[in-house]
C-alpha cells in the first residue's frame, strides 16, 4: 500500500513545483546567484597561503651581514619590511597594535659576535594569534637563513660558511605543487553551494506547504508520500546540476584548475550527492513547524558541513571524536571525490570508497524521511 | 439505494494535548443529504470533518465512509471525496488553470484538459484562467475551491465553513449549487455557522465542546427544545429585557431587531410568569415559532454543564 507508486502523481507534484519555482524569480536568481557570488568571493579572497606579510626591523647593528639576512628574508616572498624600529617598546607597540605581523631584531655587536663564531641570537617576533597567517611564513624563515651569509663569509672567516647535511631532503609537492588555494577551495565549494542550497530548498519547500495551508488539501488528495517527494526533490536536483555547471565553467575560466579525472564520473557522483543533501532538507521540513525553523535546522547541518568536512580547515588537524562526525557528513566524502578527481585524476576505484558513506547516508536520511512524513495532521 | 449511509460512523474521539476536542461522535449521513454541521468555534466540527476524510486518525471510534473503513481504507476514502478546507488551500501562486489542472492530475481525472476546460466554463473563470489564485477575491476563491473539490466527481462532498466571509449573493448561488449536486445524488456534509445555511440543509447535527448535542431535521431539533418562545414588541424593550432576564422561568431572551424573543422551557410556567408583563401598556405579546437560532444558543448555554457533569 505504502510504495504503489503513481508516475502520473509524480509529475503532476514535479511540474507544479517548477512552475512554483519560476514565479518565485528572486529565489530562482539566488540559487543560479549564489554559487558565482561564492565562487568570486571565496576564489578569490581565500588564501591560505598568505605572504608579504608587513615586518618591521629593529637594527642595532647595521653590518653587511644584518643587512643580506633581512633581504634574504624579504626575498622568500613572505615578509615585506614595512618599518625601520629604534627601541624595543617600539616593537612592543607595533606588534600590540597589529600594525606588523613581524619584528626583526638584529642584536647590537652582531657582525662582531657573527665574525668570533659565538653565534649570536637573530630574533623574529611573530604576531601570532592567527596561527595559520604565521605558520608558512616561520616555516619559509627557517630555510633560507642558513645558507644566506656564505656569500659574505669568505677567506678567514669560510670556516662559518653553513655546511649541507650529509644526505638531501627532497620534496615533491604532487597534485598542486605551487600550492594554489584556488585549486583547493573552488572544487570544494561545489560541495558547500549544494549542500546549503539543496538543504535549504527542499526543506522550505515542503515547509511551505504546511505554512500556506496546501498540506491540507493535499493530504485529502490521493497523492502518496513518496510521490511527493519525488516529485519535490526532482526540480532541486536539475537546479543542483546548473549550479554545478555555473562553478565548473567558472572554475576552467577564472582559476584554470586543473581537470584530470572523468567528468562523467563526477556527474555521477553528484546525484548522490545531491539526493543525500534533498533528503535531509526534507527530513527537516518534516519535523520544522515554520520556514523560519526549517532555515534553522539548514544552518545547524551546514555550519558543521563547512567547519568539519575538510573544507574550511584541514581535516586531519581535527581530534579523532571531530573526524568521526566529520566522517559522517556527505561533505567530507565529497570533498574527497571532488579534489581527488579533478585534482589527482581519481578514477573509479578511489572513487568509490568515498561514495559508499555518502549512500549509506541517504539511505537513511531517504528512510528517516519517508517515514517522518505524515499522511496525515496527526 | 437513498437509503445507503454514505457516512456511517460511532464513538470516534480524538485528543489533543490531553483535550477532548472530539468525544464519542456518531452520525449517519445517507445518500444524498445536505448534512448540516453546526456548533460554536472550537467546538470540534473541522477535527470531526478531518477524522472523517482520513486527515486525522481517530483515537477511539469506529465506521464507514462510503463504505470504506474510516481507519484502515481511508486512502480509498481519498479518491471518492472532495474535501473544501476552512482555509483556501489551493496554490496562490499558482494560475486558476494551473492550480485546477494540479487537482485533475493528482485525482488522475479522466480526459483532464476536458474537465479542466468545462470546471473552467462552469466558473466563468475562462478569461482569467491565467491570474494568479492569490490575486482572487474571497468569493471567486470559494468558488474555485469548490470547482477542484468537484473535478473528480467526488461521490461525499465535505465542505468545512464554506461560505465564511462571502457576500449573500455568492452564498445563495452556492447554496443553489450544492442543492443541484445532492439532486444528482452527491452527499454532502458542510459545517456553518448561519442560520439561514442551517434551515438549507436537510438534516443537521449540533456539537458543542467536543459532544454531539442532537441531530434532526430542523423541524424535529427545534421540537425537541420543548422550548416556547413568544415575541414581544413596544416601548423600551432595552429596559423590558433586563427585567424578563431576572425572571426564573425565563431560559432565554433574544433581541430580534424591533422584537425581543423570549423562552422558556416550561410553557404553563412561563405563561404564568409573563401574566403581568403583558398587562405593560404599549407591549404586543404574539406566540412565535422558536427558531433554530433560539434552540441553538439555548444548547450552547446548557453544554458546558453537560460538559462538567
Amino acid at each position: 500500500m505504502r510504495f504503489n507508486f503513481s508516475p502520473a502523481r509524480c509529475w503532476a507534484v514535479l511540474t507544479k513545483e517548477f512552475v512554483q519555482m519560476r514565479r518565485d524569480r528572486l529565489t530562482f536568481a539566488m540559487m543560479v546567484g549564489v554559487p558565482i557570488m561564492q565562487l568570486i568571493l571565496f576564489g578569490f579572497a581565500i588564501n591560505s597561503d598568505p605572504k608579504a606579510l608587513p615586518t618591521a626591523v629593529l637594527a642595532a647593528d647595521n653590518s653587511i651581514y644584518a643587512r643580506t639576512l633581512v633581504r634574504a628574508i624579504e626575498n622568500s616572498g613572505y615578509f615585506r619590511v614595512v618599518q625601520e624600529l629604534t627601541s624595543e617598546a617600539e616593537a612592543d607597540r607595533a606588534l600590540a597594535m597589529g600594525s606588523v605581523q613581524f619584528v626583526i631584531t638584529i642584536p647590537e655587536n652582531f657582525a662582531r659576535k657573527l665574525e668570533r663564531g659565538e653565534r649570536p641570537v637573530l630574533l623574529v617576533e611573530a604576531d601570532a594569534t592567527d596561527p595559520a597567517a604565521t605558520s608558512n611564513a616561520i616555516a619559509a624563515l627557517l630555510t633560507i637563513n642558513q645558507a644566506a651569509l656564505n656569500r659574505d663569509l669568505q677567506g678567514v672567516l669560510q670556516g662559518l660558511q653553513y655546511q649541507p647535511p650529509a644526505f638531501e631532503m627532497r620534496v615533491q609537492r604532487r597534485y598542486n605543487p605551487e600550492g594554489i588555494t584556488q585549486y583547493n577551495i573552488v572544487p570544494g565549494l561545489i560541495g558547500v553551494v549544494l549542500t546549503m542550497t539543496m538543504v535549504m530548498m527542499t526543506s522550505l519547500a515542503v515547509t511551505r506547504e504546511y505554512e500556506r495551508g496546501t498540506m491540507e488539501n493535499l493530504l485529502a488528495t490521493p497523492v502518496r508520500p513518496i510521490e511527493v517527494m519525488a516529485g519535490k526533490i526532482v526540480p532541486y536536483i536539475i537546479v543542483g546540476y546548473i549550479q554545478v555547471s555555473v562553478i565548473l565553467l567558472a572554475a576552467k575560466l577564472l582559476f584554470a584548475v586543473p581537470m584530470l579525472g572523468s567528468l562523467a564520473l563526477l556527474s555521477f557522483v553528484l546525484i548522490l550527492f545531491i539526493a543525500a543533501n534533498l533528503a535531509i532538507g526534507y527530513t527537516f521540513s518534516t519535523l520544522a513547524k515554520s520556514q523560519m525553523q526549517a532555515m534553522q535546522m539548514t544552518f545547524f547541518f551546514f555550519l558543521p558541513s563547512m567547519l568539519l568536512s575538510g573544507f574550511m580547515f584541514p581535516f586531519r588537524g581535527m581530534p579523532q571524536w571531530a573526524q568521526w562526525l566529520g566522517e559522517i557528513l556527505p561533505l567530507t566524502h565529497f570533498l574527497r571525490i571532488v579534489r581527488g578527481i579533478l585534482l589527482k585524476g581519481n578514477g573509479m576505484a578511489e572513487v568509490f570508497q568515498n561514495a559508499w558513506p555518502i549512500g549509506l547516508f541517504l539511505l537513511i536520511a531517504g528512510t528517516l524521511a519517508l517515514t517522518r512524513y505524515r499522511e496525515t495532521l496527526d | 439505494m437513498s437509503d445507503v449511509a454514505v457516512i456511517d460512523v460511532e464513538g470516534l474521539t480524538k485528543t489533543f494535548g490531553g483535550r477532548r476536542v472530539v468525544d464519542d461522535f456518531g452520525i449517519r449521513v445517507e445518500r444524498g443529504q445536505i448534512f448540516g454541521f453546526l456548533g460554536p468555534n472550537g467546538s470540534g466540527k473541522t477535527t470531526t470533518i478531518r477524522m472523517l476524510c482520513g486527515l486525522l486518525t481517530p483515537d477511539s471510534g469506529r465506521g464507514t465512509c462510503l463504505g470504506h473503513d474510516i481507519i484502515r481504507e481511508s486512502a480509498l476514502i481519498k479518491r471518492q471525496v472532495g474535501y473544501m478546507t476552512q482555509r483556501f488551500s489551493l496554490y496562490e501562486d499558482l494560475s486558476i488553470r494551473e492550480n485546477l489542472d494540479f487537482i485533475a492530475r493528482i485525482y488522475a481525472v479522466p480526459n483532464r484538459e476536458h474537465a479542466v476546460g468545462e470546471a473552467l466554463d462552469r466558473l466563468g473563470l475562462t478569461k482569467r484562467s491565467a491570474q494568479l489564485a492569490g490575486h482572487l477575491s474571497g468569493g471567486w476563491k470559494q468558488r474555485l475551491a469548490l470547482a477542484a473539490c468537484l473535478l473528480h466527481d467526488p461521490k461525499l462532498l465535505l465542505l468545512d465553513e464554506p461560505t465564511a466571509g462571502v457576500d449573500p449573493n455568492a452564498r445563495r448561488e452556492f447554496w443553489n449549487h450544492i442543492h443541484r449536486l445532492a439532486a444528482d445524488g452527491i452527499t454532502v456534509l458542510v459545517s456553518t455557522h448561519y442560520m439561514d445555511e442551517a434551515e438549507r440543509c436537510h438534516r443537521l447535527a449540533y456539537i458543542a465542546y467536543g459532544k454531539l448535542l442532537i441531530t434532526g431535521t430542523a423541524a424535529e431539533v427545534i421540537a425537541h427544545s420543548k422550548l416556547t418562545t413568544w415575541s414581544v414588541s413596544g416601548p423600551d424593550l432595552f429596559g423590558l429585557a433586563a427585567e424578563l432576564r431576572s425572571v426564573p422561568a425565563i431560559t432565554m431572551v433574544v433581541p430580534f431587531g424591533s422584537t425581543l424573543h423570549v423562552s422558556g422551557t416550561d410553557a404553563p410556567a412561563l405563561d404564568a410568569a409573563l401574566g403581568h408583563f403583558r398587562a405593560r401598556p404599549g407591549t404586543v405579546w404574539t406566540p412565535a415559532e422558536p427558531s433554530l437560532e433560539d434552540v441553538f444558543i439555548r444548547m450552547m448555554d446548557e453544554a458546558p454543564d453537560n460538559f462538567n457533569a
